[in-house]
């Protein structure tokens, strides 16, 4: 189990965020605090809104009412282009674009070189031999490999992984996990922190620092893992596999 | 010119129907049940070309004005665009984008045509000519608008992957257009480099039809020809512009939080 972090003034910070939905909000009256260090796992069950959560966060969709800001500056005001870069996003399904391993690095990172391309590749645990391979003809856990190296490129603090885990087998989702921890290890050159949407209570204890718990579109709790087994909720013990 | 071979009178005209009425015994020994529809496509195709004749009276004579003439060409760009929402019904604000579309192909085509002096400015000439570039225009519309709005919903997760790696909607969205605008043009580009090794086209035809030389024929038919390689490519360049600006939002998001389509 890994140890919590406090929360900081550098992440991001939600106040009152309502996303409309039918037939109920897909968020409703969220008040939250996201610490841009370590990894914040979002639990909670399917169409609880940790989704719906991360995309605002990424700018892909915007609130209905409440504010967000983002190392204390409302991220409507922001760039919405830079913002992106800053707070890369990693999605459920790898979805890469025509192309070899290098173009996709490319997207985001138009002027990148093989040698910085060869070094991605060795960030996320790829053979720099991949660089010149279609991307679509890899597995899974490739894929979303190249998809994060593709993230990195852009130099985000933090990646959104929205379950990015859950379409893989057990051996790619170990090797995912892993690069994520070391990526906030303080050892690491790299410093990235994680939001990461799971709706599985072991992968939940395996990575975070902080859980935050949904339930029907509102934070049902938040803590670390240990703390929150214990809750007085059931559903919030169910999201961290406590006892039931 | 010779002497016309398209007068055919009357007479012609009712010893042409005896072709309908091969296509009826066709229908009625194979039994394919399509003698009333044979009957009533063909009595439609007359009666509304006769309306369309004699109204054309009034808009190609030279001694009518030309005002006449260009109400008839916005006649045909708003049934066009009309056409288009009935084929098209899943594009969002097609009406408008078609009506544009073709806006911009008759100032290209239609500037450079009449403009620089190829064909007098006279609705015997404007409503042959404006038609063609409609008609074409109205099929590339159907097809490019048809496909963009199939890319955004196909692609809808490598698209926003593109967007979250801080692309531009515009960047986000080009290779999808790039390959959208390529399918509406590559038909007629087809077309042109294989016309008269298949068929002869309809003006050439029509042309020699009325006596003319078949090499001034020529001459109007491929003008024509580049006409409508010019509209069509007009029409998609603004359907891809128009189209792609309500796909997005100003802050470079897909629009809607489902697929793409108009509102109910």
């Amino acid at each position: 189990m890994r140890q919590s972090v406090g929360v900081s003034d550098a992440g991001f910070e939600l106040k009152g965020v309502r996303v409309e939905g039918s037939p109920r909000p897909r968020l409703d009256g969220v008040d939250l605090d996201i610490p841009a260090e370590g990894i914040t796992v979002l639990a909670g069950a399917s169409g609880s809104g940790k989704s719906t959560l991360l995309r605002l966060l990424n700018r892909l969709d915007v609130a209905d009412a409440g504010s967000i800001t983002w190392q204390g500056v409302p991220i409507q005001e922001t760039d919405v282009l830079m913002h992106r870069r800053e707070v890369g996003m990693v999605f459920q399904h790898p979805t890469v674009a025509p192309g070899t391993v290098l173009e996709n690095f490319r997207i985001g990172a138009m002027d990148l070189d093989e040698e910085t391309g060869a070094d991605l590749c060795g960030l996320v645990d790829l053979d720099p031999s991949f660089l010149h391979r279609s991307a679509s003809e890899l597995s899974g856990g490739e894929r979303q490999r190249v998809c994060l190296a593709r993230t990195i490129a852009t130099g985000p603090a933090v990646i959104l992984a929205d379950e990015p885990t859950s379409s893989l087998d057990p051996a790619a989702t170990d090797a995912i996990e892993d690069l994520a921890l070391r990526f906030v290890h303080p050892d690491s050159p790299m410093q990235i922190s994680w939001i990461w949407v799971s709706h599985d209570p072991a992968q939940c204890r395996r990575l975070a620092d902080r859980v935050v718990v949904l339930g029907e579109g509102r934070i049902l709790a938040t803590g670390n893992a240990v703390e929150l087994a214990e809750h007085g909720d059931a559903d919030v013990r169910r999201a961290v596999g406590g006892e039931r | 010119m010779n002497e016309p071979l398209a007068d055919i009178g009357l007479a012609g005209l009712a010893i042409s129907g005896i072709l309908i009425g091969v296509a009826l015994a066709l229908s009625l020994v194979r039994r394919l049940g399509l003698e009333k529809d044979l009957i009533v496509a063909a009595l439609r195709a007359l009666v509304q070309l006769l309306v369309v004749g004699f109204a054309l009276r009034i808009v190609v004579d030279d001694d009518d004005p030309l005002i006449f003439t260009w109400i008839w060409v916005v006649l045909m760009a708003v049934v066009a665009a009309w056409t288009v929402r009935r084929r098209a019904p899943e594009v969002p604000n097609v009406i408008p984008l078609s009506l544009s579309a073709f806006a911009a192909a008759a100032v290209v085509s239609l500037g450079v045509l009449f403009g620089l002096g190829v064909f007098e400015p006279t609705g015997r000439a404007i409503v042959p000519i404006a038609g063609m570039m409609i008609g074409n225009s109205m099929t590339a519309t159907v097809v490019v608008a048809r496909r963009i709005v199939a890319e955004a919903n196909d692609h809808r997760d490598l698209i926003e992957a593109r967007l979250s790696l801080g692309l531009s909607a515009q960047d986000a969205f080009a290779p999808h257009l790039r390959e959208a605008v390529r399918t509406g043009l590559i038909p007629q580009i087809e077309t042109t480099k294989t016309v008269g090794l298949i068929a002869l086209p309809g003006a050439m035809t029509g042309l020699i039809l009325a006596g003319v030389e078949p090499v001034d024929a020529v001459r109007v038919q491929v003008s024509v020809m580049y006409l409508v390689l010019g509209s069509v490519s007009a029409t998609a360049a603004v359907m891809a512009i128009g189209l792609t600006r309500g796909l997005f939002t100003s802050d470079h998001r897909l629009a809607g939080r489902g697929s793409v389509s108009s509102p109910p």
